[in-house]
């Protein structure tokens, strides 16, 4: 059964190759389905060959299988071949099982995306090459499986590639990588110097032949190259931003399998680092423990659900370092296989919250899902218990053999070792009872206005009282012309009344200056009877619109006296709204939301649509890989129990892959329960602390969640500011050297021909006199050189 | 068809294979120069005929080719026998792949791009360039070589000149003048080393004579250090430039982004490869000794090639002149295997100048494209490609990867040999060699991003994706970068033997040397050249006396050494190296 490992590699080459050119052909979701299948082929396949190792005795269990021969050039030759033992299968097992797992979560994850197909392309192509990383029996095709699944992870964060974001991230995972890959490289040719070959056999029996130095030299190239892919300090920086890309993506490939390549390298060449002096042991180690520490911390203070993981891996592939550092490959493996079952599981889960919340991956607009996705949250709560070291859960298991060998070993500074494992395990329960509480207890932030629906309808409410005081202004406008008018019929009655006066001087005049016997006197008499009732009814119509102005003006001011009170309020509500801080302070599980009474019916579309949209639980083919998840992070602590010698499965079954490298543990049993307790104590503590400031808002979290914390501590940043700052100068700088300098020189020199050509044209006038002057003396000369000879 | 192959190979063993072939796209040319201007429909075809046929003659040539490391389809005839002139061609694992290449990017370039003008000069001088860079790989008579060597120039100055963008006719005026200017001391080392040779006896005795036949030289000649290292300095000269060497390179840059499309296909793939396939056979093939003692210069200026190049391409806003400037990196990968004087760096090299050819011909086609459609190759004014052009996008992320050596594909193989190789010869080289593939992931996949990735707004957004044609046009490009990266032993097979020879040459010449240092017998040393003229003069007085070259022999000590010779060939220069610089 052993012979069929070449299908392990070819299945998901065949689906990679298969959807390549007909996945669009074959669409959503049977694409998706053709990929899990290979994938689940392989893993079938990769079943047989374990039961087939298995059924040999543990001496006998190393085989490679040679495909063909891939480079072959003087003494160096490598083969495309396979390598099957213990390690190689461990690894193809959980890669191809998980891989599966996700591969169908994907189908749901992924419907309705335009490049559905092209997704499970990739995804079959990382799943052929982490198999040939793993499975190979050199280290160039571990290279070219190691180099394969950068590639892929780059093609696979930057799917979503509208997005610059998502592009910068993908970029940045790929050079980072190179980085590490450099060290991979050298380290090969180093090897290859030293033993003249680099097939693992030679390299694994016959690492003594290396010297001590040159062993430890080594080990820190490959070093490098783990730190690369594994994404320890100081290359950890792309694996946060890898979260840019699809979610099935961070669990599969930046948690569960190419994230532990390096764990695993540094394994397979354990015999290596045996030959290494006792301090690279040392350096690898503290590698692995401070690049824990850092990302435990810096985990505690995120608020996106994603990054919260991402740190959380970065941390927990610090403890497999460790692991590594303190010669406890086993533990190493073991922790690997836990992380990988409950870690997927983790940001599977994430994943699935995120799907349900219509792509919402802050935290802070998470909480109380446990009511619409029972299914997610059960199984991201058994996640949560063994990350956090509860016991009976699986990461109980692995990490405390890791603490318990790292106590035990007997490098420099073991115990500090101790201590800082410890410390992240704290701080592991802690930030995880965090999301756990944040995500999926106490109040439903989703349905909470976010900052920017409260800013919209700030601006809204603004927007209403301005077109309040507008009508206001309208009116007033009005009124202010209704008092104009009054005005001007008051001059109008005033001019009448003037000349009603006018005429009855003009009449009473008339009348004295008249004689009774006129015969016009009575007219007259008449007219100044008028005269004089005309003069008290035009004061009577002037004092009326005299009135009608006062009237006029007391509505006007009355008018004038709301329109200021508007103006006032507009004053106010823009105050208020510039008042309204954007919120990013932590939240709690009991977090009421802000305040909206003000706003209430201001609130933008978004808002009120969500109120009548519940987050929903995902479909089937999401679900079930999250309960075979949860199943086998609650359990896979069976496979190696720490009870008895008999109970080591894991240990027994690896023991071929090690060498007799693994370290022995001299502590006794006393010691054994005392610290096993002791760390399930801190378990509790950190639980217990969690919940006294999340759900029971004990404390205040912004206490806790420093700065420093949230902006990692600002090496990113750091980096960011160097490289964009005077490594692009330099870079610039080169650029520019080239084009003045270097190009300049020969432009000059080519500037100083032109003229010397220049000058020599003045020897060539075109004068048939001077040519032949030219050639006279020129052939004297040469004759009397002649002459001269001959004599 | 393999068989039947073999029984038509049978019947025309006689016929001389490699100077046909060069002859079919010469004859093209003319026969494209009577065709009716009018009918440009049948320029296009007649070239691409043309250059099939030549192209199908030189996978006859690799399918007949036998696995060893001797020279084979030797065609060998007196030309100008006074002057020692032959017609001499003949292919060996060295230069075999380099004509496969050849005769494969013609007919790509020519199906996969259009002129935009003049078709009938375009086929004519590209016909002629098939021709001369064929015969300057087949050309094992220096003479011969130079002359194709400088040919090459001629059509390629015309067609940058002619058919190119922007600032073209300064272009290839630089580019004109640069290589000629820099190849001109060639020519006087080329008869330098022929007349300061002429004396030399071979094995049985009998004297060389006045030849330019590259074996018989570097089998016999019996130059000093001072003599070799002056005549490898004019070699090495017009190598540097063609290849070309930091800081020989800035004529590239311009050649590159001016030149139409077919005219950066074929001076990347085929023509910066005159410079390698040159260092290799007429420098480390005729001068040993001096390419050993000088490896040091010319890995670091490799070494610098690579980093500097890279840095710079990094910072290139115009996409053509960056994956110009990615040329000099990659070719610094090549001169450094060169130096590394170890079969892993040799055969290294010479694979990667076919894998630089297959890809960056691609990269140079794939930026054409986008150049026809967005008329700009302005890296800023592109970008969210991917959304509208999702094949183009797939074409070039796979050439992109295997330009940056991702091992799986072409590009890793050969470069990782290179590596390996100089590593083990001279290892501080490269490790600084080694930071190289990270800023090639960096310079490659930013301007990706840049181009590709992101939103895409106006042009960028409607931009036509690859046709039909395209696609088949660049699809054998595609399967070998595949193919290549996945099972390159077929190509090494046929490598290994020249390489083993070239090596086994250069350790018996390097242990001859090393035997007489003790003993310093320079005759043709500090004055070789001028001893040039003297020959001349005692050629003429008597060209046969027998005395005369044999005390040379005796001067030389080489008798004596035939034997250690033999011994000596088991050490490689690697080991020697090594041993020289404790």
């Amino acid at each position: 059964m052993i012979d069929l490992a070449f299908l392990i590699p070819l299945f998901p080459l065949a689906g990679f190759l298969l959807l390549f050119f007909f996945g669009r052909r074959l669409g959503e979701p049977v694409a998706g389905w053709v990929a899990t299948f290979f994938c689940g082929f392989s893993f079938v396949t990769t079943a047989l060959v374990f039961i087939g190792l298995a059924g040999e005795p543990s001496s006998e269990r190393f085989h490679v299988q040679k495909l063909f021969t891939w480079i072959s050039v003087g003494s160096f030759e490598v083969d495309f071949g396979l390598l099957v033992d213990p390690l190689s299968i461990t690894m193809c097992l959980f890669i191809t099982g998980v891989g599966s797992l996700i591969h169908m979560y994907s189908i749901g994850y992924m419907h309705g995306d335009p490049n559905f197909s092209k997704f499970f392309v990739y995804l079959n192509l990382f799943v052929a090459s982490m198999i040939f990383l793993v499975l190979s029996d050199n280290l160039l095709l571990t290279f070219l499986g190691w180099e394969g699944v950068g590639a892929c992870s780059y093609l696979l964060i930057s799917f979503w590639f509208d997005d610059a974001a998502n592009a910068t991230a993908g970029k940045k995972a790929f050079v980072t990588n190179r980085i590490g890959d450099v060290g991979f490289m050298l380290g090969t040719f180093l090897l290859f110097t030293s033993l003249s070959s680099i097939n693992y056999e030679d390299i694994l029996t016959r690492s003594d032949e290396l010297t001590p130095q040159v062993a430890s030299i080594v080990a820190v190239l490959f070093l490098l190259g783990a730190a690369g892919k594994s994404a320890q300090l100081p290359l950890y920086v792309w694996l946060p931003d890898a979260m840019a890309g699809p979610t099935p993506v961070s669990a599969l490939i930046h948690a569960a399998t190419m994230v532990t390549s390096g764990v695993f390298l540094l394994t397979r060449l354990n015999p290596v680092l045996a030959q290494a002096e006792t301090w690279t042991g040392g350096v690898i180690a503290w590698i692995g423990a401070l690049t824990a520490l850092f990302a435990a911390t810096v985990a505690v203070a995120q608020t996106d659900i994603k990054k919260v993981l991402a740190y959380s891996t970065v941390s927990q592939l610090g403890y497999m370092f460790l692991a590594i550092g303190v010669g406890a490959y086993v533990p190493a493996i073991f922790h690997m296989i836990t992380h990988a079952f409950f870690k997927a599981l983790l940001f599977l889960g994430s994943g699935s919250v995120i799907h349900g919340l219509n792509g919402e991956q802050d935290m802070r607009r998470m909480g109380g899902l446990q009511k619409y996705m029972p299914v997610t949250a059960f199984t991201f709560i058994v996640g949560w218990l063994a990350i956090a070291g509860v016991p009976p859960f699986s990461g109980f298991w692995s990490k405390d053999e890791i603490l318990l060998y790292t106590w035990d070993a007997d490098i420099a500074g073991g115990k500090a070792l101790w201590v800082v494992g410890i410390v992240t395990a704290l701080l592991t329960a802690f930030y995880m009872t965090r999301q756990v509480i944040l995500t999926f207890f106490g109040e439903t932030r989703y349905f909470q206005p976010t900052n920017e629906e409260i800013q919209q309808a700030w601006a809204n409410r603004v927007d209403s009282v301005r077109s309040d005081a507008a009508g206001h202004q309208e009116a007033f406008a009005k009124l202010e012309a209704a008092t104009e008018k009054a005005l001007a019929d008051v001059a109008k009655r005033e001019a009448a009344v003037a000349k009603s006066s006018e005429d009855l001087i003009s009449a009473e005049l008339a009348v004295a200056s008249a004689s009774e016997s006129d015969d016009g006197y009575e007219k007259l008499t008449k007219a100044l009877d008028k005269a004089t009732k005309a003069g008290p009814k035009a004061e009577t119509a002037l004092s009326k619109a005299q009135e009608k102005v006062e009237a006029a003006r007391d509505a006007q001011r009355e008018s004038e006296e709301e329109l200021i009170s508007v103006q006032a309020q507009i004053l106010e509500v823009e105050n208020l709204a510039n008042r309204v801080e954007v919120s990013n302070a932590p939240v709690t599980a009991g977090s009421a939301g802000p305040d909206i009474s003000e706003i209430e019916d201001y609130l933008p579309e978004s808002y009120t649509d969500r109120q009548d949209s519940e987050p929903h639980e995902s479909p089937a083919t999401m679900t079930v890989p999250l309960i075979v998840l949860a199943a086998l992070a609650a359990v896979a602590g069976l496979l190696n129990l720490p009870f008895a010698k008999s109970t080591h499965f894991l240990e027994h079954w690896l023991e071929p892959s090690l060498f007799g490298n693994e370290h022995h543990l001299s502590s006794s049993g006393a010691t054994k329960w005392g610290l096993a307790i002791f760390a399930i104590a801190c378990a509790a503590t950190a639980i217990f602390a969690a919940f006294s400031v999340y759900r029971n808002n004990r404390v205040d979290p912004s206490k806790i969640e420093l700065d420093g914390m949230a902006n990692a501590w600002w090496v990113d940043q750091s980096y960011a500011d160097f490289f964009g700052g005077p490594g692009r100068a330099l870079f610039n700088l080169f650029a520019w050297f080239d084009r003045t300098i270097v190009d300049g020189a020969v432009m000059g020199f080519s500037k100083g021909f032109s003229w010397f050509g220049r000058s020599m044209k003045l020897l060539q006038p075109g004068l048939v006199r001077s040519y032949a002057l030219g050639i006279a003396v020129g052939s004297i000369l040469i004759m009397s050189w002649f002459i001269g000879r001959i004599y | 068809m393999y068989s039947f192959l073999a029984a038509e190979a049978e019947k025309v063993d006689s016929f001389s294979l490699l100077p046909a072939m060069i002859a079919v796209p010469a004859l093209t040319a003319v026969v494209i120069a009577l065709l009716p201007k009018s009918r440009a429909d049948y320029l296009k075809l007649a070239a691409l005929v043309g250059s099939t046929i030549a192209g199908a003659m030189s996978f006859y040539m690799l399918i007949k080719f036998q696995v060893n490391g001797d020279f084979q389809f030797v065609t060998k005839q007196d030309w100008v026998p006074d002057l020692g002139l032959s017609l001499f061609f003949a292919v060996d694992g060295i230069s075999l792949f380099l004509v496969v290449l050849t005769g494969l990017l013609f007919p790509i370039a020519i199906l996969t791009t259009e002129p935009h003008h003049d078709p009938k000069p375009y086929y004519v001088w590209l016909m002629l360039l098939m021709a001369g860079s064929l015969g300057a790989f087949m050309a094992l008579d220096l003479l011969l070589f130079f002359l194709f060597f400088e040919v090459v120039l001629v059509p390629m100055y015309f067609l940058i000149g002619g058919w190119g963008h922007g600032n073209r006719v300064y272009a290839a005026m630089k580019f004109f003048l640069y290589t000629m200017a820099a190849s001109a001391l060639m020519l006087v080392g080329i008869i330098g080393l022929a007349f300061a040779s002429a004396d030399a006896t071979r094995a049985d005795g009998t004297r060389l004579g006045i030849t330019f036949d590259v074996v018989e030289l570097a089998e016999n000649h019996t130059l000093g250090t001072t003599a070799s290292t002056i005549i490898f300095l004019t070699f090495a000269l017009a190598f540097a430039v063609k290849v070309p060497l930091f800081p020989f390179h800035t004529w590239l840059p311009d050649a590159h982004t001016e030149a139409p499309t077919a005219g950066s296909v074929i001076l990347a793939g085929v023509m910066l490869k005159l410079g390698t396939y040159g260092m290799l056979r007429f420098g480390l093939y005729l001068f040993p000794t001096v390419v050993r003692d000088l490896a040091p210069i010319f890995l670091t200026l490799g070494v610098v090639g690579i980093l500097y190049g890279a840095a710079v391409a990094t910072m290139q806003k115009d996409l053509k002149r960056l994956v110009a400037y990615s040329s000099v990196a990659h070719m610094g990968f090549i001169v450094l295997g060169i130096f590394a004087l170890n079969s892993q760096g040799l055969e290294g090299a010479v694979l990667q100048m076919v894998n630089h050819g297959i890809s960056t011909g691609a990269l140079f086609i794939l930026v054409g494209w986008i150049y026809e459609r967005r008329h700009t190759r302005e890296i800023a004014a592109l970008g969210g490609l991917q959304k509208s052009a999702p094949k183009m996008a797939a074409v070039f992320t796979i050439v992109m990867l295997s330009s940056l050596g991702l091992p799986g594909l072409n590009g890793f193989v050969g470069e990782f040999l290179i590596l390996l190789g100089a590593f083990s010869s001279a290892q501080w080289w490269a490790v600084l060699a080694a930071f190289g593939v990270i800023l090639a992931a960096l310079y490659l996949l930013w301007a990706y991003q840049r181009s590709f990735h992101g939103p895409a707004s106006g042009d960028n957004a409607t931009m036509a994706d690859l046709k039909l044609s395209e696609l088949l046009g660049i699809a054998p490009l595609i399967i070998l970068i595949v193919f290549l990266g996945i099972y390159p032993q077929p190509v090494l097979d046929r490598i290994s033997p020249a390489v083993d020879r070239l090596i086994e040459h250069v350790d018996s010449r390097v242990d001859d040397y090393e035997e007489q240092e003790p003993v310093p017998t320079d005759r043709t040393g500090a004055d070789g050249l001028v001893a040039v003229a003297e020959k001349i003069h005692a050629e003429a007085k008597d060209g046969h006396s027998e005395d005369e070259d044999h005390s040379d022999e005796e001067s030389q000590g080489d008798g004596g050494t035939e034997s250690a010779e033999a011994e000596s060939t088991e050490r490689s220069a690697a080991e020697i190296s090594e041993e020289d610089s404790e």
